[in-house]
């Protein structure tokens, strides 16, 4: 049987491909790589009205066919048929903007050279009329010589005609392709504005709110200080807004813990299943709730065209440490997780600089380490208000988040002087209008951000707490003896333990490092099969784990775990996306050696001054 | 293809916020491949007008420009390379 069409969506930055692609396909997207480069492939499937499959895909945001970046080539070597795991599309949907012809005309003129059978979909028309400008599709249609469908692809307008016209066009036999196109900008430009001029009926000039929004967000004083208020916000609200849906689930949990320990009669396989499965992936999935928070507040940013303004007011800081606002896109996506934002420094042309952010993205408090953080905090800080809606534990955070922030900058510095030296890196990016973007490409993004962590703690989480229970439950302690001490993992913590005992942490948490190079969230669920292990007589689940945890750690002992997780790399996605995008070792390796010797610097630092502090005692 | 450097014409980087202009002449050869090329795909060529709208915050620096229907960001250092005559408000 003959594979469905392929049907490929191109198009310039913010034309809103990805907006027409979520509208064309739903929710049912793959996202993947396209092998041997680090591009991100996003297919999906549409029915056509005589129930016809078609295969569609999201092609990377291009300029023109002429690369600028790995994404732009891998645009470029799709459409051509030159692409390792790609077959040639067989028909083409453009996306231009309509309030910006003039730019995204030269691509789509390229585009339509390679004699695919092609459609523009003339998107934004709503934000054109509102800008006061007056298109005739007709005159369009006739300059490019393909059909031409207006649409307004947030709002799903325009869609269905073009379904329509697709299906016309995958019914009409082929035409021969062409494989050499005009490379010669400035012509396809000048060719570009007489088409937009030909294509313009009128145009009022009005003053665009985009204009009006951006003097007052890129304002010279009101501009750092919405962007700093929105930060706050941003991490304030991750710890307010899951307060609740934590809860829930931490009883939730609970209750199945005792309904499964209850059914079970003692003995290795209760152990197991309560102490190690229930227990260890319970104590992450816990977090679920502030990760999905803060992946909204991100896909937020991004939407509506805010996160460039912040690199827009951030680039000349940025550029001080060697870096360019370029990178703030990727470290931001960092405080999310860092895998997605070493992906994303593919944008950034210059190589030094891309290194340098890839090497200091670790450093952006992920959300895996929330887990960590917010279990610390909880158990030592108090829950005191300072101000209306500050609160003590929402302020430790953000110094948390501050700290990761202050040491990349440092970090990057220091590489810029050293080994990654250089010329500096240039900043140049395009600032979309701004939009709303529709809640519902919203709910899709967070919905695939909570089943890769789902997915992640079912595996993953759930195979190392597994292991960890396995190795800390044998052999079984004889009376008087303390389980996490006689235990393989006891021995092996014992090790470990005489490396950071210096640093002020104690055997419980060399236990928990081991396993937490997975990823930095098996701490808690390490640390919690530890204390249940090690506690069979009280109820599980009955006894909260932060409560154990104020009896058995000092303040100092905390803080200086806290600061531990500020810089330690303990995640093998990060590293293995590491080596991906740096094509081997060297990079991983200098990346996991510099912040480990920083983590053990800040963490002996941090115990050292808060013991002489008064602080050392439980 | 490019036109005589003007030296007497203004260059982007000294016009001030709010200013349409016209471009003149750009010193293609004073940016790097990936820096020209970019700038192309922005739209930046002779007789394009342009408008510096917002300046960053600290250095005044980059310079959000408005070229022809889009608006985006480049560096100062850039923006010198970027010679221009005034056309007025």
């Amino acid at each position: 049987m003959n594979p469905p069409p392929l049907v490929a969506v191109a198009g310039n930055p913010n034309a809103g491909k990805s907006a027409l692609f979520n509208a064309l396909t739903g929710a049912r997207q793959k996202v993947g790589n396209y092998p041997g480069v680090t591009v991100e492939r996003k297919s999906g499937r549409l029915t056509l009205a005589d129930g016809r499959p078609v295969e569609v895909v999201d092609l990377p945001g291009s300029y023109s066919l002429d690369p600028a970046s790995p994404d732009e080539a891998v645009t470029r070597d799709v459409l051509l048929g030159r692409q390792k795991g790609e077959r040639q599309p067989d028909a083409l949907i453009i996306v231009l903007d309509a309030s910006n012809l003039d730019n995204h005309l030269r691509f789509a003129l390229q585009l339509i050279e390679l004699g695919l059978p092609t459609i523009v979909a003339l998107n934004m028309i709503d934000l054109a009329k509102r800008d006061g400008l007056e298109l005739d599709p007709a005159a369009l249609e006739r300059e490019l010589g393909v059909p031409v469908i207006e649409t307004v692809a947030v709002r799903r307008r325009g869609i269905g005609e073009l379904q329509t016209a697709l299906d016309d066009m995958l019914s009409a036999p082929r035409c021969g392709l062409h494989k050499h196109v005009k490379t010669d900008i400035v012509h396809l430009q000048r060719r570009a504005r007489e088409i937009a001029t030909a294509a313009v009926v009128s145009e009022t000039p009005v003053r665009r709110w985009t204009h009006r929004l951006d003097s007052l967000l890129l304002h010279p004083v009101f501009g750092p200080v919405i962007l700093a208020a929105i930060m706050f916000v941003m991490f304030q609200a991750v710890f307010a807004w899951s307060a609740a849906p934590m809860a829930w689930i931490g009883d939730a949990v609970a209750w199945v813990s005792n309904l499964v320990g209850n059914a079970l009669p003692p003995g290795l396989l209760r152990s197991l299943i309560v102490d190690g499965a229930i227990a260890g992936v319970g104590a992450v999935i816990t977090f679920l709730p502030q990760i999905l928070i803060l992946f909204f507040f991100i896909l937020l940013l991004e939407g509506t065209g805010y996160m460039v303004r912040a690199a827009f007011l951030m680039d000349r800081l940025m550029h001080g440490v060697g870096l360019s606002g370029r990178a703030f896109i990727p470290l931001l996506s960092s405080f999310a997780c860092a895998v997605p934002g070493i992906m994303a420094t593919r944008t950034i042309d210059d190589p030094k600089d891309r290194l340098t952010t890839i090497l200091v993205a670790p450093l952006m408090t992920c959300s895996a380490r929330l887990p960590v953080y917010t279990l610390i905090i909880a158990a030592f800080i108090p829950n005191t208000r300072l101000a209306w809606g500050v609160g003590l534990q929402g302020l430790v955070m953000f110094g948390l988040y501050i700290a990761g922030i202050a040491g990349a900058l440092l970090a990057a510095l220091v590489l810029r002087r050293g080994v990654l030296k250089g010329r500096s890196a240039g900043f140049m990016m395009e600032l979309p209008k701004y939009q709303w973007p529709p809640l519902k490409d919203v709910v899709i993004g967070i919905l695939t951000r909570a089943q890769i962590f789902l997915k992640r703690a079912g595996t993953i989480i759930l195979g190392t707490t597994i292991i960890l229970w396995a190795l800390a439950s044998i052999p079984q302690a004889g009376p008087g003896q303390k389980q996490s001490e006689v235990s393989i993992a006891g021995h092996i913590a014992t090790g470990i333990e005489t490396v950071v005992r210096p640093i002020g942490f104690n055997h419980d948490i060399a236990l928990a490092l081991l396993p937490a190079m997975a990823a930095r969230e098996v701490a808690v669920s390490a640390i919690a099969t530890v204390y249940s292990i090690d506690s069979p007589d009280e109820q599980a689940g009955a006894s909260k784990l932060q409560d154990k945890l104020q009896h058995r750690w000092s303040l100092a002992t905390a803080l200086a775990f806290l600061a531990w997780f500020v810089f330690a790399p303990q995640c093998i996605s990060t590293i293995a996306v590491t080596r991906r995008e740096t094509n081997g070792w060297k990079w991983p390796l200098f990346m996991v050696t510099y912040l480990f010797v920083l983590a053990y610097l800040a963490a002996g630092a941090t115990y050292w001054i808060a013991v002489a502090a008064g602080l050392g005692g439980t | 293809m490019n036109a005589p450097f003007q030296p007497e014409a203004l260059s982007l980087d000294r016009l001030a916020l709010g200013t349409r202009a016209r471009v003149a002449s750009v010193d293609w050869a004073s940016l790097d491949e990936g820096e020209a090329c970019r700038l192309k795909h922005f739209g930046f060529d002779e007789g394009v007008t342009v408008e510096p709208l917002h300046l960053g915050p600290f250095g005044r620096d980059p310079i959000a420009v408005r070229v022809g229907r889009m608006t985006v960001a480049i560096r100062r250092k850039h923006a010198g390379a970027i010679r221009v005559t005034l056309l007025g408000r």
